[in-house]
């Protein structure tokens, strides 16, 4: 696999406050990563560190494996991080011809990527005279505007309304549609999971995971219940081998797996024992779920 | 590098109140040629400023250069705030992220200012050729172009300054404390002088040690030209008073405000390096 950013031992101090841990984890081509943590566990910090904007105090980072100075890579890169940042007194049509220019790319992207963020009919207007949506999204057209080989996003939805958080999410689903490897760091864990194949989980600058979004914890899932006999169904489960714990809250049983159990099987089995269900669900664990269990397994 | 130039100029060219300041600078520039049209005439009293032999070869070099060196000003607010805004708009942020290095930067920022002087120098030059073949008493050919080094000395004095200016927008970061500086560096300057002045040396070591301080010593590349007039020699011959004042420009001169320039420069370089943005 082809890596496209790789970060050995990262360290970052302000002062006395240490933002970032020896951190490291490696970005592949083709996947959708997600940085995860709550605000302030060093999220911006690292993206800052590999974008050319804040130095690093120790550890290594190095763009296409370390090919190319950090400025030529970015050049290959679409970041965005926090609030987007143009000059308010030029068009958005102004303000891509610099970004082309910056980057040295050809300047006949831009009204395709303004197309794409649907900005195209505003393209003559001053970005100052921009609602934060529509900054953000041109933003995402001006990190576009190379065909990156990664796109950055740091917290994109921050601030929006929900119409914006809907058309931000839209264009990212369209863009990872397309094949981009996508690094987005969030402290929104419904966003990640929803686009994100990896996940990098950050507290307190230190990494608590990396991996794939399925491996992140060990865990088989757990099933959803309903009955007219709860107490007959919740004894049943409790004697099978493959269940572990079994929780009662408004008349829904929550059975947590201790190894594979697939829902037909435990359909039958409780059928055969004289029980009909109204109910019953497999899930896995949501990513929030997840991530609250592995940060506070950490705190302890 | 034409790259770099570029990508200034859509940042320059798109900004209106920068758009009018450059714009009105070359205007007054150009506009000293009006000075020739100063004529009083009443009755008894004639008075033709180009009369009285300020347009003529060379010593038009020396008023011209030294005249219009105040109007750069007008750029020295276009530059400040052309540095001071990239951070106020966090657009520096932007810049690096989309892949220029803060080397390249800084060296947009310098060629642009570089450009700046190089404009302005040819403007001055040509204003003041064709002032002095419209005005001028002497037009010989070795004449006309003697002289000149007080252009060249134009030049090492713009780029100074706004080198100066420059370093002040990314130290300071907003324009108007960047300017507020500037003006209080020359009263600092000034404040030097009259200590140093005081407590340590006479009049002429006090000018020699000013010459190192970067103001002064841009002050020093292009002296007062009013003395040298004929004019007023005459007034002062006439009153018993001997003006002799070494009206040229050293070569040491040139090279302090070239040293400046370079220590400005390197240190707008390396503080955008260590600093976090």
């Amino acid at each position: 696999m082809e890596n496209i950013l790789t970060v050995t031992n990262l360290s970052k101090k302000y002062g006395s406050l240490l933002a970032v841990k020896n951190l490291s984890f490696t970005i592949e081509k083709g996947n959708v990563y997600g940085i995860l943590g709550p605000n302030g566990s060093g999220k911006s910090t690292t993206l800052g560190i590999v974008l050319n904007v804040v130095n690093k105090t120790k550890g290594e980072f190095s763009w296409f494996n370390g090919t190319t100075s950090t400025h030529e890579a970015l050049k290959k890169v679409g970041a965005i991080i926090e609030r987007p940042n143009f000059y308010p007194y030029m068009t958005a049509l102004q303000n891509l011809k610099l970004v082309c220019k910056i980057k040295d790319v050809p300047e006949n992207k831009i009204e395709e990527k303004l197309e794409l963020v649907g900005l195209l009919d505003r393209k003559h207007s001053k970005f100052r005279t921009y609602s934060l949506g529509m900054k953000q999204r041109l933003a995402i057209a001006s990190a576009l505007l190379n065909d990156p080989e990664i796109l950055i996003l740091d917290e994109p939805t921050n601030g929006l309304d929900p119409q914006g958080i809907h058309q931000i999410r839209e264009i990212i689903k369209k863009i990872a549609a397309q094949g981009t490897t996508i690094l987005l760091a969030s402290h929104l864990l419904d966003e990640v999971e929803k686009v994100c194949s990896h996940v990098v989980i950050l507290r307190k600058g230190e990494k608590l995971y990396s991996g794939s979004v399925d491996g992140m914890l060990a865990s088989h899932g757990f099933f959803e219940l309903k009955s007219k006999e709860p107490e007959k169904l919740i004894q049943i489960l409790e004697n099978h081998s493959s269940v572990g714990e079994v929780k009662l809250v408004n008349g829904l049983i929550t059975a947590f797996l201790k190894e594979e159990l697939s829902a037909e099987f435990l359909n039958k089995l409780i059928f055969d024992k004289g029980i009909t269900l109204s109910h019953l669900v497999k899930r896995k664990e949501s990513l929030e779920e997840q991530f609250l269990t592995l940060t506070k397994n950490q705190s302890n | 590098m034409i790259r770099l130039l570029q990508i200034e100029f859509i940042k320059l060219w798109n900004n209106r109140a920068s758009k009018v300041l450059i714009l009105s600078y070359f205007f007054l520039l150009t506009s000293i040629a009006l000075i020739a049209a100063i004529k009083f005439d009443i009755g008894p009293i004639k008075f033709h400023l180009a009369d009285i032999g300020i347009f003529n070869f060379p010593y038009i070099w020396h008023f011209n250069t030294f005249i219009t060196g105040f109007f750069k000003l007008f750029l020295a607010i276009v530059i400040v705030s052309m540095m001071a805004n990239e951070f106020s708009n966090k657009t520096i942020k932007q810049n690096l992220i989309d892949g220029l290095s803060k080397k390249e930067f800084v060296l947009s920022k310098f060629l642009t200012v570089l450009s700046f002087a190089i404009i302005s120098t040819i403007f001055v030059f040509s204003v003041s050729l064709i002032l002095g073949l419209a005005y001028s008493n002497y037009n010989e050919f070795s004449i006309i172009f003697s002289d000149l080094i007080f252009v060249l000395a134009f030049f090492v004095k713009l780029v100074g300054f706004f080198s100066f200016c420059l370093f002040l927008g990314i130290l300071i970061k907003r324009s108007a404390f960047a300017l507020g500086f500037l003006i209080l560096w020359q009263i600092i300057e000034g404040i030097f002088r009259g200590l140093i002045r005081w407590k340590l040396f006479d009049a002429e070591t006090t000018e020699i040690v000013m010459g190192f301080f970067p103001l002064q010593s841009m002050f020093n590349l292009i002296k007062e030209p009013f003395t040298r007039l004929d004019a007023v020699q005459t007034v002062a011959n006439q009153v018993g008073e001997k003006l002799t004042v070494n009206y040229h420009t050293h070569w040491y001169e040139i090279l302090i405000v070239l040293a400046w320039t370079a220590i400005f420069i390197y240190s707008s370089y390396i503080l955008l390096k260590k600093r976090d943005l």
